[in-house]
């Protein structure tokens, strides 16, 4: 059995028949080709395969793309704008925010969702916010550095 | 990872849901947030040959005050539960249980009524659940019935809902803010060791514990040794008895001693805040 399936990645519309049994992690990455976002535990633990959909940050391994049939589906590779990185990258880049990196999309989207629900979180607030992400590199200081720089240079982005 | 194949359907209505069911009989599983059937598909512990995403729902998701109670539908988020100004007011022991669930992205996706249903003896709500005296609706050929939180949960993954019957609200009453969830978690996914909820009024404390046992329990004994006393010694001495006549589980993340230890633990600790409150 394949299901139609229409959604929005990155603002482009897609359709495609899918197996209801396809994760939107495998879906995103084998099918869209959106390699950006990473498979990591595949159990619903590490957050690398964390995107937004329809705004909210979800861990992609554990949602059927059918799910999310009809949604608006944002990937690491939709966050910059025409070439201009959005302030969570731009804090991972001043911040030293990875080391290998494989951790960095899934953490990038996480924040980025974190800091629609609070503006200003604290060095504590943006530990527990990104509770459900894990850093094999242990980089979480300078993590929390970047998710930081971004909140304080948010608004100033917003007006680029 | 992937599950083994599966017909998919997406009812609009409860009705459909309820038809569907009844018509695939023990195929067919319902999919609410995914966040523990997908887990479980994965393994193929679970292999539906139809699962029905009642996500879609639109009539299963609210938080709305009725008469003394607040309505919860099945399908709303832990985050919504979180959030929600009307149970942080009148109802804050869900609310602040609700922000204990996993992370972030699992309260995004997870539901009440899927953790309800799914009865894992190491989820939160089964705690205030309990403690808050909820009552559950279930939907299904014969109609709606209500059942109170002490006859839902039933074993270990198992509840008094019917293979053919649906989740569709939990009612709980408005509370005082004398209330507290206190639990520790597993570090990894953040899954109860043992979490204890307590609703303290003037007359008494109603003490519900999850992570501890096969079910998460109602704990009678500490409740009738600190009836309406309210001073540290009397919390200390009803606390000890928070695994009073519970058979512990113990695995690899904590043997049966220690989770008894944390029930008792945790317990005193949840007295102490929802009376201070
Ligand atoms: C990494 C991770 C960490 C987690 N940490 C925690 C934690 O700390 N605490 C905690 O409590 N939980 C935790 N969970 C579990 C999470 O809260 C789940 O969302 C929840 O247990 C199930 O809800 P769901 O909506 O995802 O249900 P689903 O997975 O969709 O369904 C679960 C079961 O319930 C049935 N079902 C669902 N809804 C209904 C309904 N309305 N009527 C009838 N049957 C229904 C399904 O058929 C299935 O058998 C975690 C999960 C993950 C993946
Ligand atoms: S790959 Fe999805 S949470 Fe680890
Ligand atoms: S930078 Fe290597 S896993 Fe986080």
């Amino acid at each position: 059995m394949t299901i139609p399936v229409r959604l929005r990645v990155n603002n482009a519309p897609r359709q495609h028949d899918i197996e209801p049994r396809v994760l939107l992690v495998h879906y995103l990455r084998d099918v869209c080709g959106l390699t950006g976002t990473h498979v990591g535990c595949e159990t619903g633990i590490c957050g690398a395969c964390t995107v937004l959909v329809d705004g909210k940050a979800v861990k992609s391994c554990t949602v059927f793309a059918v799910q999310a049939d009809g949604s608006e589906i944002t990937t690491i590779e939709g966050l910059a704008a025409n070439g201009v990185m959005h302030p969570v990258q731009q804090g991972f880049w001043e911040c030293h925010g990875l080391q290998c990196g494989y951790c960095t999309p899934g953490m990038i989207m996480a924040a980025v969702h974190l800091l629609t629900k609070q503006k200003a979180p604290t060095r504590g607030q943006i530990a527990s916010g990104l509770r459900g992400n894990l850093c094999r590199c242990t980089g979480y200081t300078h993590i929390i550095d970047a998710v930081s720089y971004a909140a304080s240079h948010a608004t100033e982005a917003a007006h680029v | 990872m992937y599950p083994a194949n599966f017909d998919y359907v997406r009812p609009s209505s409860v009705d459909e849901a309820v038809a569907l069911l009844q018509k695939h009989g023990d195929d067919a599983k319902v999919l609410a947030g995914g966040h523990s059937l997908i887990p479980a598909m994965k393994l193929r512990l679970a292999q539906p040959h139809v699962v029905i995403d009642i996500g879609r729902i639109a009539t299963l998701s609210y938080i709305r005050e009725a008469g003394g109670t607040i309505a919860i539908g099945a399908t709303t988020t832990h985050s919504e539960v979180e959030t929600s100004k009307l149970l942080r007011e009148k109802c804050p022991l869900l609310s602040e249980t609700a922000s204990h669930i996993g992370d972030l992205q699992v309260r995004n996706k997870g539901t009440i009524g899927g953790s309800l249903v799914h009865a894992d003896p190491a989820s939160d709500y089964p705690a205030p659940i309990l403690a808050l005296e909820a009552e559950i609706d279930l939907v299904g050929p014969r109609g709606k019935r209500t059942v109170r939180a002490d006859q839902f949960f039933v074993d270990l993954l198992q509840t008094a809902i019917a293979a053919d019957e649906i989740l569709t609200e939990v009612r709980v009453p408005v509370t005082s803010p004398s209330v507290a969830y206190i639990k520790t978690e597993q570090k990894a996914s953040g899954f109860a060791l043992a979490g204890v909820a307590v609703v303290a009024s003037p007359s008494g404390v109603r003490v519900g514990v999850t992570g501890v046992a096969p079910k998460a329990y109602r704990a009678t004994a500490v409740e009738q040794t600190i009836g309406n006393q309210r001073t540290a010694h009397a919390i200390e001495l009803a606390a000890a008895h928070a695994a009073d006549g519970v058979e512990p589980l113990g695995d690899i993340h904590a043997s049966a001693q220690f989770r008894a230890h944390l029930a008792r633990v945790n317990t005193r600790r949840a007295l102490e805040r929802a009376l201070s409150r």
